[in-house]
C-alpha cells in the first residue's frame, strides 16, 4: 500500500511504544507526510504550547509515495511547534531514513512527553523500543551513527539524529540522517534535543507492496523521470553545479543578500560558487567538489559531495575532516559566505561541515553571523564580547564561531539563540533579518519581489522552500514573471504554496518541481493511492494543508504584524544591480494575497474560505 | 551474442532505484532489503558502487551445490537457482568468492542475480548508465573509448 496504515506512538514520559492503526478518512483529506502529520499535530497539542515543553509533540513522517520508485520518492518530514519561531514547524529531509522508516512498516512516529533520561528509539519492523542512550548523549551526529551501526552490529540501519547543537539548546538545531541530510529548519532539533530523545534508528525489510496499481505507477513514475531527465535543470544543472548553480546567476539579479542585507551583491560572489567548487585549487590541484551524490530513488542526484582543502588553516592538524563528506549547497553557501561578506571557499565548507556534524541549520546560523558582524561592525558588539574580532568578511571568525555554537561555548551560545533574540538583547531588533524569528534564506526581497511575500506569509517563518517564486521570476518556470514587480504575486505565491504543500505531503522533494507540475505528480499519486486523486482533488488538498498550518499559527498568537519583513527591505533600497533604487513592495501586497487567500484584512481565513476547504 | 552486466561506479550517484527495479521484477514490491544487486557507500572516499554477481564462467557455486539446484540459463550465461531444488544448505554462500549469493529466511533458499531472463531491470531502472547490460566480449569498449578519444592523431610538425 501506499500507505503502510499503521502509526508508532511513543510515550517518552513513559517509555512506552504502541502501534496504532493510520486513520484513512484523515489520508483521504490530507495526503499524507506535512499535511497528515500537521493534521495529527493541530489535533492533539495546544496551539499556546510552550515549543521545549514535555506537552509539545514530535512527529516524523512519510509520504504515501516515500519508498516507491518515483523520483525522489524517500523523503521524511518532522512536524512539530518549532523551537526558534513558535511557530508550526514542518522540516522536511532526504537521504535513505525516510525509506527505511517505510519499509519497517510505519507511516509516521508520533513522540509525546519526555524521557527523564537520554534515550534513542530502536525499530526494526515491528519491533519498536526505547534504548538508554547515556553513550551517546554529547557525541556528534557522526559519532552517534557510527555507535549506533556498531551497537546493533548492521551497517544496514539508518539514523536520524541531533548532535551536540540539539542538546545544548540551540534554537535552529537539525535532525541529522544519512550523516548529512537534514531536516533542517525552525529548531525541530531542539525541540527532540528537549525530549531527551537522542536518536532514531531504523531497520525495515517489509518493502512497499500492493499499491492500487503498481503496473500503471510504474508506467507514471517512468514518464515523469523522463520529464526531470529532458529539462534542462533537472537534467543537467542540479547534477552538474548542485543548486550552487544560483549563485553567480542570483548575484548578477542584484538579489544575493550582503552583509546582513546591507548590500544586494556579493563582489566575492564568484569565488563561492558552483563554478569555484569545481576548480583546481592551487594548493593541491584538487577541486574541492569530489562528487554529485542522489537521495533515495532520486534521478537528478544534486548533492554535493566535498573533499576540504586539507592545508586550510581551519582544518590543519585535524584529519577526520579531509574526507570526502556533504558539501556546500547554495542556501549554506549563501549564509556562511554572502551573508557574513567570507568569500573563502574552503572556510563555508568547514563551518557547513560543523552544521552537519552537530547538528544545526546553516541559514540560521550563518546569517546570525551576519547580524553579529553587523553588531560589531556599529560597535555594539566588541572584541572582548565575541571573544574575537568579527568583522564583515572574517572566514576565521566564521569559523571559530561555527565550533563555538556546536559547543555551546562563549559568545556561541548567544549565536545559538538565533538574530531575533540577538539582535533584541542588544538593542537593534530591527537588524535581525528574519520573519515569525526565522532567517531569511539566499534572495533579497528587493530583487526578487515574490519571495518578500513568500517570506512574510509562510506558516514556519522566512523561508523559500514554501513557495519558490524564485522558480518563475528567474528561471521562468513554469512561466516568466517580472522580478522586480509586485503585480500578480499574491496569486503566484498562493499557487506556488498550495502546490508545494501536495509535494510536501506525497514523499516527493521540491526540486521536482523545476521540471514536473501537479500534473506530473497526479497520475503517480492515483497510480498508488486508494481513492480518486484528481487534479481538483490534489489542489484543494493543498489550500487545505496551508490554511490549516495558519489556523494553528493565528491560535499560537500570530497576526497580520508577523506577516512582515524587517524595516531594511522596506525603507533602504537596493544599492546596485537592476534592483537599484528599489524596496519591498510587502506592505502593497499581503493586503492582495489575503485577498487572494479567502483571508480576512487581520489574516484570519473567512468562514466561507474555512467552510470550502472543509476545515 | 552473449551480454552482460557492465558496471561503472563513477556514475552511481547512489539512488537505489536498481535495488527497487530488481525486488519489484522478483518479488512484486518495492523492498531494496530483497535485493539481489547492493550499492555500497564509501562515505568518506566519495564513492558508490553497485555490486552483482558477475556470472562466473566457471561458477564456483554451481559446482560447491550438492543438489545441482544451479543451472545454465543457455541464452543468457546466467546462474540460476532452481528454488524447487535448492535446498538452503548455504553451501554456495560459502563458495561464492564474491558474497553475491545470499541467504533468503522467509523462503529457506538462496538467492542470486539471475539477469531477468536477459533483460535485467537493475540496467533498465539506472538513471545514469552506471549499470548497462551490454555485449559480454566488449565490456572494456567504453573505456576503450574514452582512453581512444585520448590518443594524439594530430600530424607532428617536425617530428
Amino acid at each position: 500500500m501506499a500507505w503502510t496504515r499503521k502509526i508508532l506512538r511513543v510515550d517518552l514520559t513513559k517509555g512506552t511504544c504502541k502501534s496504532e492503526p493510520l486513520n484513512m478518512k484523515l489520508a483521504q483529506e490530507y495526503l499524507g507526510q506535512r499535511g497528515l502529520a500537521t493534521k495529527y499535530f493541530v489535533d492533539e497539542v495546544d496551539p499556546k504550547v510552550d515549543p521545549l515543553a514535555p506537552a509539545n509533540k514530535l512527529i516524523m513522517a512519510t509520504g504515501p509515495l516515500t519508498g516507491t520508485p518515483a523520483s525522489t520518492g524517500g523523503r521524511y518530514s518532522v512536524i512539530t511547534k518549532g523551537a526558534l519561531t513558535g511557530a508550526i514547524a514542518c522540516s522536511n529531509s532526504g537521504g535513505y531514513f525516510g525509506a527505511e522508516l517505510k519499509f519497517a512498516g510505519w507511516d509516521m512516529i508520533i513522540f509525546e512527553g519526555k524521557s527523564p533520561k537520554p534515550v534513542y528509539l530502536s525499530v526494526e519492523d515491528d519491533k519498536a523500543e526505547l534504548r538508554d542512550a547515556a553513550h551517546l548523549w554529547g557525541k556528534t551526529v557522526w559519532q552517534t551513527e557510527e555507535i549506533i551501526k556498531k551497537t546493533h552490529q548492521d551497517p544496514q540501519v539508518r539514523v536520524s539524529s541531533i548532535g551536540r547543537a540539539g542538546e545544548n539548546g540551540v534554537l535552529y538545531a537539525c535532525i541529522v540522517n544519512d550523516l548529512h541530510r537534514a531536516a533542517g529548519r525552525s529548531g525541530v532539533g531542539t525541540v527532540m534535543g528537549s525530549k531527551n530523545l537522542k536518536a532514531v534508528a531504523v531497520r525495515g525489510t517489509r518493502g512497499v507492496a500492493a499499491m492500487k496499481d503498481a503496473k500503471a505507477f510504474m508506467k507514471a513514475a517512468t514518464a515523469a523521470k523522463q520529464v526531470l531527465k529532458d529539462n534542462a535543470v533537472t537534467g543537467q544543472g542540479l547534477p552538474a553545479y548542485g543548486t550552487q548553480v544560483l549563485m553567480n546567476v542570483i548575484n548578477e539579479m542584484g538579489a544575493l543578500p550582503t552583509r546582513n542585507h546591507r548590500d544586494v551583491q556579493f563582489e566575492g560572489a564568484r569565488k563561492i560558487s558552483a563554478e569555484a567548487m569545481v576548480e583546481k585549487r592551487p594548493t593541491d590541484g584538487k577541486a574541492n567538489l569530489v562528487t554529485n551524490a542522489a537521495c533515495f530513488g532520486c534521478t537528478i542526484a544534486c548533492g554535493r559531495i566535498s573533499k576540504i582543502d586539507a592545508t586550510h588553516f581551519s582544518v590543519v592538524n585535524k584529519p577526520e575532516y579531509w574526507g570526502a563528506t556533504g558539501g556546500l549547497e547554495y542556501e549554506a553557501a549563501w549564509a556562511l559566505g554572502a551573508a557574513n561578506g567570507v568569500g573563502d571557499l574552503e572556510a563555508l565548507t568547514f563551518a557547513n561541515m560543523i552544521c552537519n556534524e552537530d547538528g544545526y541549520d546553516p541559514i540560521s546560523f550563518g546569517a546570525t553571523v551576519g547580524a553579529a558582524m553587523e553588531l560589531y561592525d556599529l560597535g555594539i558588539l566588541t572584541k572582548e564580547q565575541i571573544g574575537m574580532d568579527a568583522p564583515f568578511g572574517s572566514a576565521e571568525a566564521l569559523c571559530k564561531l561555527a565550533e563555538m555554537t556546536a559547543r555551546g561555548e562563549g559568545f556561541g551560545k548567544e549565536l545559538g539563540l538565533g538574530s531575533k533574540r540577538l539582535c533584541a538583547k542588544y538593542g537593534k531588533p530591527e537588524l535581525s533579518m528574519s520573519v515569525k524569528g526565522q532567517e531569511f534564506p539566499a534572495y533579497d526581497s528587493r530583487g526578487i519581489q515574490g519571495m518578500g511575500l513568500t517570506y512574510a506569509t509562510s506558516n514556519r517563518g522566512a523561508c523559500h522552500l514554501r513557495s519558490y517564486t524564485v522558480a518563475s521570476e528567474v528561471l521562468g518556470i513554469p512561466v516568466k514573471t517580472d522580478p522586480l514587480v509586485t503585480e500578480g504575486k499574491a496569486d503566484l505565491v498562493k499557487a506556488f504554496q498550495d502546490a508545494t504543500s501536495v509535494f510536501d505531503s506525497a514523499g516527493i522533494c521540491v526540486f521536482t518541481t523545476f521540471a514536473w507540475t501537479l500534473a506530473d505528480l497526479q497520475p503517480q499519486l492515483d497510480a498508488a493511492c486508494e481513492g480518486d486523486w484528481t487534479m481538483e482533488k490534489l489542489a484543494l488538498v493543498g489550500e487545505r494543508i496551508w490554511n490549516m498550518e495558519r489556523q494553528f499559527n493565528n491560535a499560537a498568537g500570530f497576526t497580520a504584524k508577523d506577516d512582515d519583513l524587517p524595516p531594511r527591505l522596506k525603507t533602504e533600497p537596493a544599492k546596485t544591480g537592476p534592483a537599484r533604487g528599489l524596496v519591498s513592495g510587502i506592505d502593497k501586497m499581503r493586503p492582495e494575497y489575503y485577498k487572494v487567500r479567502g483571508w480576512d484584512a487581520h489574516g484570519v481565513p473567512t468562514k466561507e474560505t474555512l467552510s470550502r476547504l472543509g476545515l | 551474442m552473449q551480454k552482460s552486466l557492465h558496471i561503472d561506479p563513477g556514475k552511481c550517484t547512489g539512488c537505489l532505484q536498481c535495488e527497487m527495479a530488481c525486488s519489484y521484477e522478483n518479488y512484486g514490491v518495492f523492498n531494496i532489503s530483497k535485493s539481489r544487486i547492493k550499492v555500497f557507500n564509501f562515505e568518506h572516499e566519495g564513492r558508490k558502487v553497485p555490486y552483482t554477481c558477475t556470472q562466473c564462467a566457471e561458477a564456483w557455486c554451481m559446482s560447491a551445490c550438492p543438489v545441482d539446484a544451479i543451472r545454465i540459463d543457455a541464452t543468457t550465461g546466467a546462474k540460476v537457482v532452481n528454488e524447487a531444488t535448492c535446498v538452503g544448505c548455504k553451501v554456495c554462500t560459502i563458495a561464492c568468492p564474491f558474497g553475491t549469493v545470499n541467504y533468503v529466511a522467509e523462503t529457506g533458499k538462496v538467492q542470486k542475480c539471475d539477469l531477468c531472463g536477459g533483460d535485467p531491470a537493475c540496467a533498465t531502472a539506472c538513471p545514469t548508465g552506471a549499470i548497462t547490460y551490454v555485449d559480454a566480449d566488449w565490456t572494456g569498449l567504453d573505456k576503450m573509448r574514452q582512453w581512444a578519444g585520448k590518443t594524439d592523431t594530430q600530424p607532428r610538425a617536425n617530428a
